[in-house]
């Protein structure tokens, strides 16, 4: 049977799809939402550590699968080598309804307004694609705004004097500091730092029929018990769904973007929940697939017109990918640190992003979630033993007087980090396969260890009677904070799509995810992702008319 | 052909796999006399166990062995870690041989001082005969060290970790009953009314 022509086509229902397609079926236009994996609900999955989202020895609990799912990457001087979803080298980013927003940790960051104008700050950098965004803060700021209201963050700025500006206060008050929270609260303080409780997409108090957070131990990683936090499955989907105008086709993969010869997009072939190919027809095609997926499908869709995949005549599509290089230390203490009051990140400090005359860039510093009781095996200072009575003494002693704090470096977007299609390995339905390489920019390591030292003066400061440092390399495969593979801007030869998502070779294509990051801040980027979901999805409904663009 | 020595599971595999998994079956339900194991049979889990239990030793909380740790792995290797069956296999067997060799005994049979040393030789990659000529014996100790702390740190569930008891060993309240391990201590509820033990 022939699907019914829609007027819009939205890939990937995480941040950004979700919020796009409750935009347009509430704007009036018929939506298919395609989402490759299904729903989860939390007591399907419990606090299994093993197939958490966090840690996945066994398998991404919230996908992708390990069956019908695998990538190619660099395996030194061999080449290539097979990779699947759960291991570290595959990047994985959760496929589900929601995606990454329902086991996610949920902080809640606006970009400082300097992310938006790195270039002019810094000017150019040697060895990086560093570019202006084309939009600003304070265009961007009222989408902030409408994310932080519509899924619900809970914050409190007020000690916080690099907060970006805001013109309404969060919905939410502050969530309190666990025992962690209120040691470190002490000692940045006596360090002339400024702490304040991280931004949470989690409900301090009910809000929008959903209950306030019960401080879950398993929290990232996880789904929620009670719904809490604030993901777009249980917020702005179920809202689509209800307009009417909007259905959401789950266990759906995408394989192509149909384009015509024309150059326009005129809907999408995908492999149904039985992986029969079929096609659906629509006037637009919305992609937010993630920054790797995303970008492996427009490399996928090629015409006589776009032979190296669509929107791609530049080269641009790919490149860039970016993602967080995680640095910070550990801190051993005599008492136990630990209360158990999850989900265990609660305080954070801004001095470090764009605030220093030694380095470029930043990225905000944070204690770290609960690091479960496997996770914590791999926790130890350098030349520990990984195993045995020592290794069994460490865990039993320290597993609660630790703590850790750690921050995401905000990468310097590199040219020749790229997601690429393999020419030859193809997945479970044959679609060829993404492959990911390229290594991070000598800044990213520089700023590591400058933050890194921080994070260890702050834990010593803390009392902290042993410490040590674990910082990022030059490698890594970007995974849940990937982003950058489609940048907007306003040239063309240096771009992939316009301010609006909108890619500069094919008007009736968008993308709504973190692909259009020209950097991807010094944060974790859920809610900037959600915020151009917003920013795309209205850009749309205002130009709408009809079965073309105005 | 269905004898007792059948597993349910390997009954499944024969009435409807055809003649190779018959011929699989068959080979199977021979190695395993006893057919309470899902893939390692009774010889493998026994050194397994021995492994585990240096891995994590007995103190007074319990170590690998006693948590089961060879049977989340033996689950594991019938489920999500089908991919490493051949690498036990081979790799338990190169072991024994390796010890018997060396040692003239079996690896479960010696002192646990003995053993430790032995596993340091092969975490740092000294055995270098036969097997371990292409199969570093680094790697193969280091996939079994993971496996059994995933054993005894992950969750029950899964085979391993019996009776909670690493998570009883941590201090961790459990089973963690949602929304009710919270409710001892409010004074986390409120921003800015800290405990005075921390505000100090």
């Amino acid at each position: 049977m022939q699907n019914r022509h829609v007027n819009a086509v939205v890939i990937g229902a995480g941040a950004g799809g979700g919020v796009v397609a409750k935009d347009l079926s509430s704007g009036g236009l018929s939506v298919v939402l395609f989402e490759r994996g299904r729903w989860h609900t939390f007591d399907e999955h419990g606090d299994d550590e093993l197939t958490s989202q966090r840690t996945f020895p066994l398998k991404c609990g919230f996908g992708p699968d390990n069956e019908r799912n695998w990538r190619m990457a660099p395996d030194g001087e061999k080449g290539w080598r097979k990779v699947f979803p759960n291991d570290w080298s595959y990047g994985n980013n959760a496929a589900c309804v929601g995606s990454g927003t329902v086991s996610y940790g949920a902080m809640a960051w606006r970009f400082q307004p300097v992310d938006f104008h790195l270039k002019t700050k810094y000017g150019a950098m040697p060895g990086s694609t560093l570019d202006d965004w084309p939009l600003s803060y304070e265009e961007l700021e009222p989408y902030y705004e409408k994310a932080e209201y519509e899924l619900g963050v809970s914050g409190d700025p007020a000690n916080d004097p690099f907060t970006p500006p805001r013109k309404n206060p969060y919905p939410m008050s502050g969530f309190s500091f666990n025992r962690e929270g209120i040691i470190l609260e002490k000692a940045a303080k006596n360090l002339g730092l400024h702490p304040f409780p991280i931004p949470m997409l989690r409900n301090s108090v009910p809000y929008n029929g959903r209950p306030a957070c019960i401080r879950m131990r398993s929290c990232v990683g996880f789904a929620c018990p009670v719904g809490a936090k604030a993901g777009t499955q249980n917020t702005v989907i179920p809202t689509a769904l209800k307009t009417g105008n909007c259905e959401l086709r789950i266990n759906c993969m995408v394989s192509e973007i149909i384009l015509d010869d024309k150059g326009r997009a005129r809907g999408v072939r995908y492999y149904d929940a039985d992986n029969k190919l079929r096609e659906q027809t629509s006037d637009l095609v919305v992609v937010s697939a993630s920054a790797s997926e995303t970008a492996r499908l427009l490399l996928n869709s090629k015409s006589k017109l776009f032979p190296n995949g669509a929107g791609n005549n530049n080269g641009w599509v790919g490149r860039n990918i970016q993602d967080h290089a995680y640095t910070g230390a550990y801190g051993l203490f005599d008492d136990e640190v630990y209360d158990d009051v999850g989900p265990g990140a609660c305080i954070a400090i801004n001095d470090f992003n764009h605030r220093s005359p030694d380095i470029i860039g930043g990225g905000v510093l944070c204690n770290e979630f609960i690091r479960m009781p496997y996770q914590f095996t791999t926790i130890r200072p350098p030349d520990s033993r990984s195993w045995g009575k020592e290794h069994k003494d460490f865990q039993r002693h320290n597993f609660k007087r630790h703590i850790a704090i750690h921050g995401p470096v905000q990468e310097m977007p590199v040219f020749d980090k790229k997601v690429e299609v393999d020419p030859l390995v193809k997945d479970f339905w044959g679609i060829p396969v993404a492959r990911i390489s390229g290594l991070r920019h000598d800044n990213d390591i520089k700023v590591a260890h400058f933050l890194a030292d921080k994070a260890e003066k702050w834990l010593k400061e803390a009392g902290a009677v042993y410490t040590w440092k674990a910082f990022p390399g030059k490698t890594g495969t970007p995974s849940q904070h990937q982003a950058g593979t489609c940048r907007m801007g306003n040239d063309p030869e240096t771009s992939v799509t316009n301010r609006y998502g909108q890619l500069h070779e094919i008007d009736n294509i968008f993308i709504a995810d973190g692909s259009l990051h020209v950097n991807n801040g010094g944060y974790n980027p859920a809610l900037t992702i959600l915020a151009l979901g917003y920013w795309v999805g209205g850009h749309i409904i205002d130009t709408w008319k009809g079965t073309k663009m105005k | 052909m269905v004898n007792r020595s059948l597993s349910r599971r390997e009954f499944v595999r024969l009435v409807t796999g055809g003649t190779t998994a018959l011929l699989i079956s068959f080979n199977t339900a021979c190695r395993n006399k006893i057919s309470k194991w899902h893939f390692l049979d009774e010889q493998e889990i026994t050194l397994l166990d021995a492994i585990a239990e240096q891995i994590i030793p007995t103190d007074d909380f319990p170590g690998g062995r006693w948590a089961n740790v060879s049977n989340f792995i033996d689950k594991q290797l019938d489920t999500y870690y089908r991919i490493h069956q051949t690498a036990y296999r081979e790799g338990l067997a190169a072991l024994e041989k390796t010890v018997i060799g060396m040692k003239g005994k079996k690896f479960e049979e010696l002192s646990f001082a003995e053993q430790t040393t032995l596993l340091m030789m092969m975490e740092s990659g000294e055995f270098r005969d036969n097997y371990w000529k292409d199969h570093p014996s680094a790697d193969f100790f280091d996939m079994v060290r993971q496996h059994s702390l995933q054993g005894y740190y992950g969750s029950p569930g899964h085979g391993g970790n019996r009776d909670y008891v690493s998570y009883r060993m941590l201090g961790l309240d459990y089973p963690n009953v949602i929304g009710q391990n919270r409710y001892k201590d409010l004074s986390w509820r409120i921003y800015n009314s800290k405990s005075p033990e921390y505000a100090k």
